[in-house]
């Protein structure tokens, strides 16, 4: 039977634990309304770009613009989203094992030519690519703290300036899709050059389309709104991994608290039986002592 | 007509309203009801909104304007208040 107590002091240390764990659920609970909220901000700015780019789709056919001319990907920058905090369940660890299995799978060749850059968003992702020395790009831990489409952008501007320049030849962005508070989805998708939009032949949109006025012309709007929507595009991987980040630790809090919950009803069971036997043994002492000492 | 001003972080306006001005690329021009569609780039500029005779202004950080049947939409990098 357990020291009695030894088992007091793992209950007070654990019951702390559990408020700290409790603490921590309500926190990403209020975060995570934020971050949700800035996505569904975001949303009609995003619809309504790309309704306008798919409008104008048929000169970004033919466009000239530099970002979405197609390359050998000779060099290629990965962009890891992950979080500058622990404690969030697997979340980290999947984006990083996804990160990998992406730089052993699809870019063998690049990454035994050492022509495989990571641009890590978050501490967690950044740490672990430095350790392993990897060529890290810039440091972007404190986006998180001041989270908005301006501090994005300028991360987004200088990926673009290094595809313009030949630095990469491909850019691909991975982070956790937000599917709600318990699910994340890890999605890898293509930056730069911008994927064309499927050719839509003989399409019955493409039949009513409205005759616009363009100001001052296709081309030049189409090569305005491309960067502007890469750079949506960023940012609201960004968002989304923020949200899914809370949505985790949120998760992983709640259990943590529950499992806490579930140890200390173990721990009092235990203490009280012991308590039980250490009054039954005394009683024995002092009921054979006594009938011993009227025998004697 | 109506109007909405987007930007990737908010909504910063939502309303009927009975003209526009907005800073295109080729110079700076008004919408009235019944505009036709047009797609512009804008530059950095001000947003001169008019509601009877109420006036707002937003300063604006480039972006598109769409004008259709009677919707305007500008799509902003951002706005300064």
């Amino acid at each position: 039977m357990a020291n009695l107590k030894e088992v007091r002091n793992r209950i007070v240390s654990i019951s702390s634990t559990q408020q700290i764990t409790k603490a921590m659920k309500m926190v990403s609970a209020a975060k995570l309304k934020r971050a949700t909220n800035a996505i569904v901000q975001l949303r009609p700015y995003a619809n309504k770009l790309k309704d306008i780019l798919t409008n104008l789709s048929t000169s970004l056919e033919d466009s000239t613009s530099p970002f979405i001319q197609e390359r050998e990907p000779v060099r290629v920058l990965v962009v890891v989203v992950s979080s500058n905090r622990g404690l969030a369940g697997a979340f980290n660890a999947n984006v990083i094992k996804t990160a990998n299995s992406l730089i052993a799978g699809k870019y063998a060749t690049q990454n035994q030519n050492q022509n495989v850059s990571i641009l890590a968003i978050g501490k967690k992702g950044k740490d672990f690519y430095e350790r392993r020395k990897y060529k890290t790009i810039g440091n972007h831990t404190e986006i998180f703290s001041d989270l908005s489409f301006e501090n994005v952008s300028t991360v987004t501007q200088t990926i673009m300036d290094g595809f313009v320049n030949g630095d990469y030849d491909r850019v691909d962005v991975i982070y956790n899709q937000f599917k709600n508070a318990g699910m994340q989805i890890l999605v890898t998708e293509q930056l730069l050059p911008l994927p064309r939009p499927a050719a839509k032949a003989g399409d019955a949109a493409a039949e009513s389309r409205v005759d616009y006025i363009l100001e001052p012309s296709q081309e030049e709007i189409v090569n305005s709104l491309i960067p502007k929507s890469i750079k949506t595009q960023l940012y609201k991987a960004v968002l989304d991994s923020w949200a899914s980040e809370h949505g985790a630790r949120m998760t992983a809090m709640d259990k943590a608290t529950e499992n806490a919950g579930d140890l200390i009803k173990s721990l009092k069971l235990s203490y009280n039986q012991a308590r039980q036997a250490a009054i039954t043994t005394e009683l024995t002492e002092i009921v054979s002592g006594a009938a011993a000492l009227s025998n004697g | 007509m109506t109007l909405e001003i987007l930007t990737p972080d908010q909504t910063v306006y939502k309303g009927e309203v009975t003209s526009v001005t907005v800073p295109g690329a080729l110079g700076s021009f008004e919408v009235l009801n019944n505009h036709a569609p047009i797609i512009s780039i804008l530059e950095d500029g001000k947003v001169i909104i008019r509601e009877g005779k109420t006036e707002q202004i937003y300063q604006i950080k480039g972006g598109v304007v769409e004008v259709i049947d009677n919707k305007v939409i500008v799509l902003a990098e951002g706005v300064v208040t």
